[in-house]
């Protein structure tokens, strides 16, 4: 993506890590290697502190109150919403709306632009390697209002092909939906050729960012998309809360997602207006301590550099790659040329459960199991892989450990 | 690395990388299948009955070591057992895998070298899924049996 701009500093790894108390731990007698990134981050400090310091000072219902607490709550839950804006550079806090991750996020629009923009006949086409959160949605929107799944196929190297991918473009495609980057082989996924493919025929564009936004810079204004989906715990802020982006003015002629309070701006048993962006898709007490956990995350790591995330990441990936693919009986799945820091792969002979099993009680977290992407596996003919997906306080003495704990799973199998 | 060491035991990685009774059985036999959807471990097993004593068993399917090896032992140990003999070693395995007995008793044989098991909750689905689907076979349960 934006790669080319190099960062004028390296990122200071050891000084990073020290921001994340969880890494600092034993795991059955081991020193903690923490590699299961894709499915959640670790916290920094400043998101602690900062739900802390709600909880302990703060703690009070946003948008009502008139005493001091709950002015103060309003105001560091707002703050958060333009932290969010910042980072992706959207055009207005009227764009960001708080869910509780990419997987409603998703439903959102599934549910609310898909039952009012999408007919029966009407197409909705994804990618190959998109996660279940990508792929149910849809199918459900299908099953309530007729429309089609159109799913585009990926390469050996889980590449989207894109040639495909345009062929399957026609007339009655009426939303693209994709990954920015794949959650199971790392794939970073060509978003801007996608949306400018989709746009050239009208077709707004829905990209899952829950596993790009950790690993490179998201600017939704230069990538153009419609929606832009992502989840706050896995890029270093809590669970429970995420972010969806979308352009104000389709935003503004969806319907509400959910009713209830603090979305509405008046109630009659007649009739009910409905409140402006983006409180019309907030329903209900918000996750406030969740908002000001992402907002306060999401400073951090602009504080840290996007960029330099990037590159160093981009280093860690090839030293590992190489480290891995130099182990035999190893196959690596997800041999992209565009990548985010993740290493899927199988041993021969040797089935992922095991593997993480003996991974564990060496201190190495890896996640085994289809990751939540079917289809993806069964493109592969596996039925599962382990994975090992990094974040920026990971190190290549932390690969090593992976390399060698793979090395001795072989041994205790005896292959 | 103990536990590992108990829970891979000799003869638990030869039974998964050699596992025995890997085949089916003709249209006579009682069948029933497994998934454990946590992990993709699949699972069909096959049961050969004359009168109230299993004549065969067999199994296929692909999985974790800890899956296969069960599902081979199993259908290794319960061969010229009665039905309610199968059902007693199981409720007996069940107790020694989840470490909710301390009946180590002589019965189970090759099967107490799942003993490490029980260290290990995350597997022990592993371990009990040939198991649930004998039995679903047993009492011609149809459609799969998940873990979950």
């Amino acid at each position: 993506m934006s790669a080319e701009r190099k960062p004028v500093l390296d990122l200071d790894v050891s000084a990073a890590r020290k921001d994340f108390p969880a890494l600092h731990q034993e795991v059955h007698g081991k020193p903690l290697v923490y590699l299961d990134n894709a499915a959640t981050t670790q916290k920094p400090t400043a998101v602690i502190d900062a739900i802390d310091r709600f909880y302990r000072l703060d703690c009070s219902n946003v948008h009502r109150g008139v005493h001091e607490l709950s002015e103060r709550a309003t105001k560091a839950f707002e703050e958060a919403r333009t932290s969010v804006k910042r980072f992706i550079n959207a055009r207005t806090e009227r764009e960001i709306v708080f869910v509780r991750g990419t997987t409603e996020a998703i439903n959102l629009v599934a549910s609310s632009y898909g039952r009012s923009h999408l007919k029966a006949g009407d197409e909705i086409l994804i990618s190959a390697l998109e996660h279940h959160s990508n792929i149910v949605p849809w199918q459900l929107l299908s099953d309530q209002i007729g429309t089609r799944l159109v799913v585009a196929p990926i390469n050996d190297d889980g590449e989207l092909m894109l040639e495909e991918f345009e062929r399957r473009l026609g007339p009655n495609t009426a939303l693209v939906a994709v990954a920015h980057v794949s959650n199971a082989l790392g794939t970073v996924m060509p978003v801007q050729e996608i949306i400018r493919m989709a746009h050239a025929r009208n077709v707004p564009v829905l990209i899952d960012g829950a596993q790009a936004v950790s690993h490179l810079r998201v600017d939704v204004r230069e990538l153009g998309c419609d929606f832009y989906a992502f989840s706050g715990h896995k890029v270093f802020g809590p669970t429970g809360i995420g972010i969806l982006y979308g352009r104000e003015d389709l935003l503004d002629r969806m319907p509400p997602y959910q009713g209830g309070g603090d979305m509405i701006r008046s109630v009659t048993f007649e009739k009910t207006t409905y409140n402006e962006l983006p409180y019309k898709f907030e329903a209900g007490t918000p996750h406030v301590a969740g908002a000001i956990g992402l907002g306060a995350a999401l400073d951090y790591l602009s504080r840290l550099g996007i960029d330099r995330v990037t590159d160093y990441e981009r280093g860690l990936l090839a030293y590992g790659t190489e480290l891995l693919e130099s182990i035999r009986g190893l196959r690596l799945i997800g041999t992209a040329r565009e990548k985010a820091a993740v290493l899927s792969f199988v041993l021969e002979g040797i089935h992922p459960h095991d593997v993480g099993t003996v991974l564990d009680r060496l201190g190495i977290a890896v996640r085994t199991g289809h990751h939540c992407a079917q289809p993806v596996m069964a493109r592969f003919g596996v039925p599962a892989t382990t994975r090992a997906s990094l974040a920026f306080y990971n190190t290549k003495a932390e690969l090593d450990a992976l390399a060698d704990g793979i090395r001795q799973v072989q041994q205790w199998f005896k292959l | 690395m103990n536990d590992i060491a108990d829970l891979y035991q000799e003869l638990i990685i030869d039974h998964s990388s050699r596992p025995r009774n890997f085949r089916p059985i003709g249209n006579a036999a009682s069948s029933a299948e497994g998934y454990n959807p946590l992990c993709g471990d699949k699972v069909k097993v096959y049961v050969q009955m004359v009168g109230d004593v299993v004549a065969d068993a067999s199994f296929q399917g692909d999985g974790c070591a800890i899956s296969k090896a069960s599902a081979s032992l199993m259908t290794e140990s319960i061969k010229g057992k009665t039905r309610a003999e199968v059902e007693k070693l199981f409720s007996e395995f069940h107790d020694l895998v989840t470490g909710a007995g301390d009946s180590h008793s002589g019965r189970l044989g090759k099967l107490a070298a799942f003993s490490g098991l029980r260290e290990f909750p995350t597997r022990v689905k592993c371990g009990t899924l040939a198991w649930h689907t004998l039995r679903a076979a047993l009492k011609h349960e149809p459609g799969v049996i998940s873990t979950e």
